[in-house]
């Protein structure tokens, strides 16, 4: 994974609640293999009836064209798991995400891809949303995770909070995976007490243990 | 202390902790499926990795297959990569597939619980936010996504940090015709869909004693849509009789261990929660949603509610909702006529929905105009039924008896409304767009849906049959 250290660019004002993840990466009507994930971005509310770009879709706007940051409301990417709601955010460039909350899956997807979920206070949020809006897409916002700050036009700076476990693996770009890996002794120890206190739950005629 | 259900099942599966301060939970099985498994098949192959238990996983194909009658893999030739994918991985790997025709096929949260698969007091892990549903069971699962289930595929835990835990206490009895989705629908209303956020619920109290344990799995499907991690029921004699004499359910002295080990599972007296709260259902009436979240709900005789004094970016979401569902507010629902009905999906596909439906729809039509499909959850429930003669009722009504998949929930096999058209629907999404473009989904329980189907309208069931459930 590309570690997350810092980025700079517009930030998008996209000021709703409980957006999920059948709006940013629908499925509906069909699905296609190997799809291109900037294609599948708001697919639906991207366009109008005709198939014509919807000019009132904020993404649609000339000036919000290539967010790097996104700042969203309350519980941002709630339903569905599909990952593909935060490639399709990738696919336009995004890296960050700002929101008054997000979805628990939702937010450990983000984590997964190397993008930042960056949760506000509603003060500090109030604030975000209106300097997000008066910089119009003309002027650039930076998030800086090692300093944990935002910083944007006219001195503004907010400082923001994350779990020192979740920083170090976006700021080190982590392998999960491997960090797991790690406790394989652990792993191999509880599947042999497993295996004894509560052997109905891994039927031994189709258990084949592999590591 | 006392503790809960929920730290019971955590404390039995905890690994260790990780060198970043994670929790390591040790997941006893899970299931795959082709929408996003293909993906974590290829990247686990690219890291030169392989499934680490075999034993322990399986894969579904559920969203992409055709549900229409007779189908097969080439029925729907968007979904046959993504089939063709899982079957590559899975023989790779050594997984079993449930595949299409195997008796075993169906959704993986209607086909996990059924086979005996997972039990009470295990862990249960899908790429999919309804993993929760087996939660009925009093088993504790999470909902996955892609780069998580690779991680699960390759190292059999999952990394957490531990959630909280909320209780619901769900009081009285249900009035005629309500069942256990209407409860949920009921929940969310009064807790909204990010209520749950970062908690695991216990769903107590009268209401969950009473529920068969098909209503309990329903109940559950739906805690995601509470913004919760996952949802529990504690297991008791019901669920004990239910699992018994399962394909691949304990048995003999087997039994007998498992059985006294799910008898401490349910929580101590004295075990504590985070958020306690309780929802009075005395008397509920069937339920209905009339915007584009599952929140957004109503008794069925009731009116779409009025704009509230709201900051304006909730009300415009109010109002988009509205316009996008084509009501008004204060308007009542009953009456406003349906194009379509969908009995389907893992929230209200097992045997005692399609019973409920087929209760109401015998010896009667489908309104002409209005195209009704009923999806069983899983090939088992679709022999079942038709041991039954619920496939006679239902077609001998007019109603498509369609094979088992995810069908029309998601959209995802290309079956699909037509914009503009109302669908009253037993899933449990009514996102814009969801069951395609341009559709209006409300959300029911299997008799409402059923009422639909008949009077070709939203109607109250109650008025149906004076009443009498
Ligand atoms: S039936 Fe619907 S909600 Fe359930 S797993 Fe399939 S697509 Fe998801």
């Amino acid at each position: 994974m590309k570690p997350f250290t810092r980025v700079a660019g517009v930030a998008v004002p996209f000021l709703e609640d409980d957006v999920n993840t059948d709006q940013i990466a629908p499925v509906g009507g069909g699905v296609r293999f190997g799809e291109d994930y900037a294609q599948t971005f708001f697919r639906h509310r991207r366009r109008l009836a005709d198939g014509t770009e919807n000019p009132d879709f904020i993404f649609n706007q000339p000036d919000y064209k290539s967010p790097v940051i996104v700042v969203t409301g309350k519980n941002f990417g709630c339903g569905s798991s599909r990952e593909s709601a935060v490639w399709a955010l990738q696919a336009i460039g995004v890296s960050c995400i700002v929101a008054r909350s997000f979805a628990d899956i939702y937010r450990e997807n983000c984590l997964q891809n190397g993008v930042l979920p960056i949760v506000l206070s509603d003060e500090a949020a109030e604030r975000m949303e209106s300097a997000t809006i008066a910089a119009g897409g003309k002027q650039d916002f930076t998030v800086d995770l090692e300093e944990r700050t935002i910083r944007g036009p006219d001195g503004l700076t907010l400082t923001f909070d994350i779990s020192p476990s979740d920083r170090t693996r976006l700021l080190e770009g982590l392998d999960d995976i491997g960090l797991t890996m790690k406790s394989l002794d652990d792993i191999r120890a509880f599947e042999r007490k497993a295996l004894s206190a509560r052997p109905w739950a891994q039927r031994a005629d189709i258990n084949v243990v592999r590591d | 202390m006392g503790r809960s259900l929920f730290d019971k099942i955590w404390d039995a599966h905890f690994v260790g902790t990780r060198l970043d301060g994670r929790d390591l939970l040790f997941i006893d099985r899970h299931i795959l499926h082709e929408l996003h498994a293909p993906h974590a098949f290829k990247k686990l192959k690219a890291a030169g990795r392989k499934v680490r238990r075999p034993d322990l996983t399986f894969a579904a194909l559920d969203h992409t297959p055709s549900s229409a009658p007779g189908r097969d893999e080439n029925t729907n030739p968007e979904g046959k990569p993504f089939i063709e994918a899982v079957r590559a991985g899975s023989r790779e790997n050594g997984v079993r597939v449930f595949d299409l025709g195997d008796p075993e096929h169906g959704i993986s949260h209607v086909v996990a619980p059924e086979l005996g698969m997972v039990l009470p007091g295990a862990t249960h892990a899908v790429p999919d936010s309804h993993a929760c549903t087996v939660g009925g069971l009093g088993a504790l699962a999470f909902g996955c996504g892609t780069t998580e289930l690779e991680h699960v595929m390759a190292t059999q835990v999952i990394a957490l940090n531990r959630p909280r835990r909320m209780r619901i206490r769900l009081d009285g009895r249900l009035g005629p015709h309500a069942s256990a989705k209407d409860v949920a629908l009921k929940i969310l209303a009064q807790i909204g869909v990010s209520g749950g956020r970062g908690h695991v619920i216990e769903f107590a109290g009268q209401v969950a004693k009473d529920l068969s344990v098909e209503g309990r799995l329903t109940l559950c499907n739906l805690t995601i849509e509470m913004g919760s991690r996952s949802g529990l029921v504690a297991p008791d004699d019901k669920t004990f009789d239910w699992i018994h004499g399962r394909s691949w359910a304990p048995q003999g002295a087997m039994w007998d261990r498992a059985l006294q080990d799910w008898r401490s599972l349910p929580s101590d007296d004295d075990a504590t929660f985070e958020t306690d709260i309780a929802v009075n259902c005395d008397g509920l009436a069937p339920q209905i949603t009339w915007g584009t979240d599952p929140s957004q709900v109503i008794d069925i005789g009731g009116r779409v509610p009025d704009l509230p004094d709201a900051p304006v970016n909730q009300r415009n979401a109010i109002e988009r909702a509205m316009a996008y569902m084509g009501v008004t507010p204060g308007q009542p629902l009953d009456g406003l006529p349906v194009d379509r009905v969908f009995i389907g999906s893992c929230a209200n596909a097992r045997l005692p929905d399609l019973q409920e439906a087929a209760n109401l729809v015998r010896g009667r039509r489908v309104a002409q105009g209005v195209h009704a499909l009923v999806s069983p959850g899983s090939g088992r429930v679709k022999r079942e039924a038709e041991a039954l003669g619920l496939d006679r009722i239902f077609k001998d009504a007019g109603f498509v008896w369609g094979e088992s998949a995810c069908s029309m929930c998601a959209g995802a096999n290309g079956d699909a409304g037509q914009a503009g058209e109302r669908i009253l629907s037993t899933t449990n999404r009514n996102f814009e767009n969801r069951q395609g473009k341009g559709v209006r989904t409300h959300l029911v329980g299997p008799a409402l849906a059923a009422a639909a189907a008949i009077t070709g309208a939203i109607s109250d069931v109650r008025k149906l049959t004076g009443g009498q459930a």
